[in-house]
């Protein structure tokens, strides 16, 4: 009888834990949807870019939303403005320097102020270190977060495969003079401010 | 009877008449038409006040996730920038057929 309880506890909670745990949801998206638009003002008009080639990890469980945690990565090359001369000048030595620098990441350990706005979407406050141009700063990103459960599958036309979908929207502002990045110069016609706005989708396949 | 007076030589009451080189109306007319060319390819492209742009970002939406994100495609749609430099270049083209002299040289004393 003993054994049986034990079994049936045992089996109780390897469920438990299997439902509860959290997931490691990975970004990069094999559909090529995910990409951080930077914009920043110029003489002209504002210069708004994209850099597409996203990756990392972020482990998230819908029961302790406040727990999540992960970096994001993006290759500093990828960085593409509708302008070739632009994209040059952009990801060459006197700005991103992105033949030095090759990564720019976001890392953070804990969201703070998780406030649920729906059914399986929340608003937080992620707390983390930001790395541009090989110089860390502390940030603070405004997220949103949906979870879209049952969802991975479906996306890539395999809905039997199952998994989750997770989704995380921000946007903030750093100071390229802050990140070795032109201080001081050309303010005039370059803004000082460059607005970061992402949309990423990261996916957890069914254990 | 005494000979008549001799009279120096009467100069022509008209200015010497100027010409053009043909060189020079060429490089005019190829002024004016590099300009008017540069502006109905900016115009035709569509009045684009911004920078050119090599590629141009599409915007699209992920159907399940609903993240709207950008695909560039690769077309060319130029800027003020190439309108600017191809009025510049025009008019220094033009300009230029206006240096040096454009009469007969003086005769020299």
């Amino acid at each position: 009888m003993n054994q049986m309880l034990r079994t049936i506890a045992f089996a109780g909670f390897t469920i438990v834990s299997a439902v509860a745990a959290p997931k490691a949801y990975d970004f990069k998206d094999p559909k090529g949807v995910n990409a951080i638009q930077f914009t920043l003002d110029s003489v002209l008009e504002p210069i708004v870019g994209t850099a597409g080639a996203v990756e990392g990890k972020i482990t998230f469980d819908p029961a302790d939303v406040a727990a999540t945690k992960g970096e994001i990565e993006v290759e500093a090359a990828s960085l593409t403005v509708p302008n070739a001369k632009m994209t040059e000048h952009l990801v060459g030595a006197d700005w991103i320097d992105a033949a030095k620098h090759e990564d720019i990441s976001f890392e953070f350990s804990k969201l703070d102020s998780v406030k649920s706005i729906s059914e399986g979407k929340w608003s937080a406050i992620a707390a983390g270190k930001f790395t541009l141009k090989g110089v860390t700063k502390e940030v603070l990103v405004p997220v949103t977060l949906s979870h879209l459960e049952g969802a991975f599958g479906k996306r890539i036309n395999k809905p039997e495969l199952g998994g989750d979908l997770l989704v995380v929207r921000g946007v903030f502002t750093i100071l390229r003079g802050d990140y070795g990045i032109q201080p001081g110069k050309n303010e005039d016609k370059v803004a000082p401010a460059i607005q970061l706005t992402f949309a990423l989708v990261g996916g957890a396949p069914k254990a | 009877m005494t000979p008549a007076p001799s009279t120096p030589p009467t100069e022509s009451p008209l200015p010497p008449e100027k010409t053009i080189a043909a060189w020079r109306i060429l490089l005019r007319g190829a002024g004016v038409f590099l300009m008017l060319y540069i502006f109905c390819v900016w115009a035709a492209k569509g009045y684009h006040r911004g920078w050119s742009q090599n590629q141009v970002p599409v915007k699209q939406v992920d159907p399940i996730t609903e993240i709207e994100f950008v695909t560039y495609e690769k077309r060319f749609i130029p800027g003020l920038d190439y309108l600017g430099g191809g009025l510049i270049a025009g008019s220094v083209i033009f300009a230029a057929t206006f240096l040096g002299r454009r009469g007969p040289k003086p005769d020299r004393v």
